[in-house]
């Protein structure tokens, strides 16, 4: 029993990295209907930007706000110059702009921070938490601040005009545009709030996982299973969608013999397609009734 | 009276067919004019066109100013509003968050409290049901609902697009009595499309008759509704 | 203003997007053109420029596998080198553990891959657009470490890979291994690319197409939507697994990170620059994929990702519909000639 309780604290704390990641991703999906593919790619680039910044002596959370700075503006150009574009394009040609975004970025941090692996500072020490050897204070911490990032998400779309303004523009973008929302903008700024999670998201990853142009791979597809899970359009559901892949992963690994680190990733695929199959809508999405 | 709203050689393209044939027509400020016409005959086009929804040529003046170019959001934010076919209604959203969405682009909000109090007086059943969803409302309610949001942005001039649409017909009537009521208080000038042309005339005090995308009839609405040839051919009642 | 040009630039592109139904393959004189070319350049050039060739072959069949799932039945897969890569693992083990004779395991690994494809087209049948893309990205993130499995050790061989002995000519030809390679992936290439003109002319053929265009018309019209899109991805997943063994082969050795989520990218961009649902695009395609990267290495090394990158945007905002779109204005641009 002790272990399972354990098990489960410590699938809570790698949980909340996949939280954090699928609170991304359904902020994008939100705002334009699709999903980001370079997700993972954006908030390792802004991982690396807090990392430089770091290098060049800048005290941790200078960092880490001004990162988040830069991300959210980076997020708004990137929809402003590459995608708005490509806003009435087909599904296809989404896609394919995510993924040659996906490449540029890989590649393009590949030539200015190289492919070895980095340590990351965490601000929380990696002490045991409150005795337990299973989580350390650092988890702990990502936990925390997923909670307050999911709290203060909830207070910004339901008690702000901006983000009432926004949850409009993604609804019914005809009917916003008639009451005198600018939806584009509401779209960029979905990028920009995405891509700034994201790069929170990267910043507590990074001193688990190491920093290195190829680190959120993993991340990136149990995100995507957490999103899923949770049904892609509710901020919620993503957060509870994470804690739970992070937990079935955990426990998978603890109870089924021979299921170690080398499946995670073939774990995360088949919960994609599990959920897709058996619940396309997740555990908290709208059904989407489509017209003819 | 001055012009409120000028349209002079509408031209309106959907890909590329041609919806509107050079329409012209104007509205005095204050007034409470009906556009009406068969299906298809190009009303709705013309609403759309007004809020640049549709590819048009043409001039539209609003007060004096051009709307040519101008983006939806823009138009809207000079003070029209307009209440589409099919409502429009945020329907995830509670009744009160609607109306607070009628009044996004304000500036003054301080104001917006108070005029959703007014809407809740116009239309109480709103009041009853401001924590519900939306969608959850019945069609009346959620017509109610469009115009009380359109309302929201104290318009200057308010589009509607056949408000009786599948409706019950003292809904209607009572719908019609509240947005006569509006006209005249409120000093919001109203261009109402319908297919209702009878309904319609009774309330309106001027009226245009559309037909394959030109204005066949133009008058008060009292003369158009005892002119039986036009009843006859244009109205069908 | 910003919406009404944008429909208008819709319109336009839905032109080009409904070509003629023949310039789904090529004109004969075209066709004749580029197999005697085919046949010939091998004949003039060095080893390594023919290797170079035959994987432009290989990958021109993977894009063409590609190309029939999505520009014939409208769906998306970012999961093809999955697919790959169980083509050339079942090449690979059968030629090296099985001792099977290397023509044999195309057909077997064709079969294997139908047959792993249309089980995955069963559950990816419910979902469209993004969610397919979404599974099939999993799978192709995921294969990688599959393979790597210590279960299927003694098979796959690990992190380590397996080595395959390359096959020498037949019948005492005097032809080196190479040149003997590239024309047996020729004479594969041109079944694959006869047989799939032929698929998508047939009555299967045009109930993909009418799938593609609207699912929802054509179950009205009697389309069975699960069996021609089940049938479609198997179909896709089997010419894949087919270039795979051909790829196995060709560079002799199979290990699982030659088949990672780059290469998926890799054929996904060959598909989109040779032109969605345009055959003979998937040879410009996979031109793209064997020699862009070289060159882009050859300016600075890992830059090849970011060029790939650069230039599918490009591809998209330029040119939407890819080589085809440059084809069709070849050849408007012919008949303005022929008639002045």
């Amino acid at each position: 029993m002790d272990l399972l309780v354990n098990q489960v604290l410590a699938g809570i704390a790698t949980g909340a990295i996949y939280a954090c990641m699928a609170l991304a991703i359904v902020m994008i999906f939100q705002a334009i209907d699709h999903l980001n593919f370079a997700q993972g790619e954006m908030a390792m680039f802004s991982t690396f930007i807090a990392w430089q910044l770091m290098q060049w002596g800048v005290p941790y959370w200078w960092a880490f706000i001004l990162t988040l700075i830069i991300s959210f503006a980076a997020g708004v150009i990137i929809e402003r110059v590459l995608f708005k574009p490509l806003a009435k394009a087909p599904v296809l040609t989404n896609v394919a702009g995510f993924i040659a975004l996906f490449a540029i970025i890989n590649s393009v941090a590949g030539l200015i921070w190289d492919f070895t692996i980095k340590q990351f500072p965490t601000p929380f020490g990696s002490s045991p938490f409150m005795g337990s050897q299973l989580i350390s204070t650092h988890q702990a911490g990502m936990i925390g601040v997923t909670l307050v990032l999911l709290i203060l998400l909830f207070l910004f779309f339901r008690f702000t005009r901006i983000g009432l303004a926004m949850r409009a523009a993604a609804t019914l973008p005809e009917s916003a545009r008639l009451v005198g929302i600018n939806t584009g903008w509401m779209i960029a700024l979905g990028w920009g709030m995405a891509t700034a999670i994201g790069a929170i998201a990267g910043i507590l990853i990074a001193p688990v996982v190491f920093l290195e142009p190829n680190m959120m791979g993993g991340v990136l597809l149990y995100g995507f299973a957490a999103a899923v899970l949770g049904g892609l359009s509710s901020p919620l559901g993503a957060v509870i969608g994470g804690f739970l892949v992070g937990i079935f992963e955990n426990l998978v690994g603890t109870y089924i013999p021979g299921v170690g680190n080398e499946l995670k990733l073939p774990i995360a695929l088949a919960l994609i397609v599990i959920v897709l199959v058996v619940k396309p809508t997740g555990l908290m999405g709208r059904t989407v009734v489509k017209r003819v | 009276m001055t012009a409120l709203l000028d349209i002079k050689d509408l031209r309106s393209y959907y890909g590329q067919v041609q919806a509107l044939h050079g329409l012209e027509f104007h509205l005095s400020e204050g007034s409470m004019t009906t556009l009406l016409g068969a299906n298809g005959a190009g009303k709705t086009t013309t609403l759309r066109a007004i809020c640049n929804m549709v590819r048009s040529t043409g001039t539209i003046m609003f007060e004096g100013q051009s709307l040519n170019g101008k983006s939806t959001e823009n138009i809207v934010r000079l003070g029209i509003a307009h209440v589409p076919q099919g409502r429009g209604t945020f329907t995830t959203m509670t009744v009160e968050e609607n109306l607070q969405l009628g009044a996004i682009s304000r500036k003054d909000t301080k104001a917006i409290s108070s005029d959703i109090e007014r809407m809740y007086n116009h239309f109480p059943v709103l009041k009853q049901r401001h924590t519900q969803q939306a969608g959850t409302l019945s069609g009346g309610e959620q017509q109610m609902l469009a115009v009380a949001r359109a309302l929201m942005l104290r318009p200057r001039l308010m589009l509607l697009d056949e408000p009786s649409f599948g409706l019950a017909p003292l809904i209607v009537r009572d719908l019609f009595k509240i947005l006569g009521k509006i006209n005249r208080e409120d000093k919001v000038s109203i261009l109402v499309v319908e297919q209702n042309a009878q309904l319609a005339l009774e309330i309106a005090d001027k009226a245009y008759v559309i037909e394959t995308g030109r204005i066949v009839m133009s008058g008060n609405a009292n003369e158009i509704a005892s002119n039986e040839d036009v009843r006859k051919s244009y109205l069908g009642y | 203003m910003s919406t009404i040009q944008e429909t208008v630039a819709k319109t336009d592109a839905a032109a080009v997007d409904a070509p003629p139904k023949k310039s789904m393959a090529l004109g004969r004189t075209t066709s004749l053109v580029m197999l005697v070319a085919l046949l010939i350049v091998p004949l003039f050039v060095k080893n390594f420029v023919i290797f170079q060739l035959t994987m432009l072959l290989i990958y021109g069949i993977a894009v063409l596998a590609l190309n029939i799932l999505t520009g014939g039945s409208g769906q998306f897969s970012l999961g093809q080198s999955a697919f790959y890569a169980i083509g050339a693992y079942a090449a690979a083990i059968l030629i090296e553990i099985g001792n099977v004779n290397y023509v044999l395991t195309l057909p077997i690994a064709g079969i294997i891959c139908f047959a792993v494809g249309f089980l995955f087209g069963f559950p990816a049948l419910r979902l469209s657009g993004v969610y397919l893309a979404l599974a099939t990205f999993a799978l192709a993130v995921a294969m990688p470490q599959l393979l790597k499995l210590g279960v299927f050790e003694p098979w796959t061989g690990g992190v380590q890979g397996l080595v395959v002995t390359k096959p020498d000519a037949p019948f005492g030809l005097p032809i080196s291994q190479d040149m003997w390679l590239y024309y047996f992936t020729l004479v594969v290439a041109l079944v694959i690319y006869i047989a799939s003109v032929n698929l998508l002319r047939s009555r299967s053929g045009r109930a993909m197409m009418a799938i593609r265009d609207n699912e929802i018309a054509a179950s009205a019209m009697g389309v069975d939507i699960s069996m021609y899109k089940t049938l479609a991805f198997g179909v896709s997943a089997g010419i894949t697994g087919v270039a795979g063994a051909l790829g196995a082969i060709a560079v002799q050795f199979v290990a699982p990170d030659s088949y990672t989520f780059q290469l998926a990218i890799a054929l996904f961009l060959g598909m989109v620059v040779g032109g969605v649902g345009w055959l003979p695009g998937s040879l410009a395609g996979a031109a793209f994929i064997v020699f862009v990267p070289n060159i882009a290495e050859g300016i600075s090394k890992g830059l090849s990702g970011a060029f790939f990158g650069v230039l599918l945007f490009l591809v998209i905002y330029l040119v939407p519909h890819g080589a085809r779109q440059g084809a069709i204005y070849a050849e408007t641009l012919l008949h303005k000639l022929r008639r002045s």
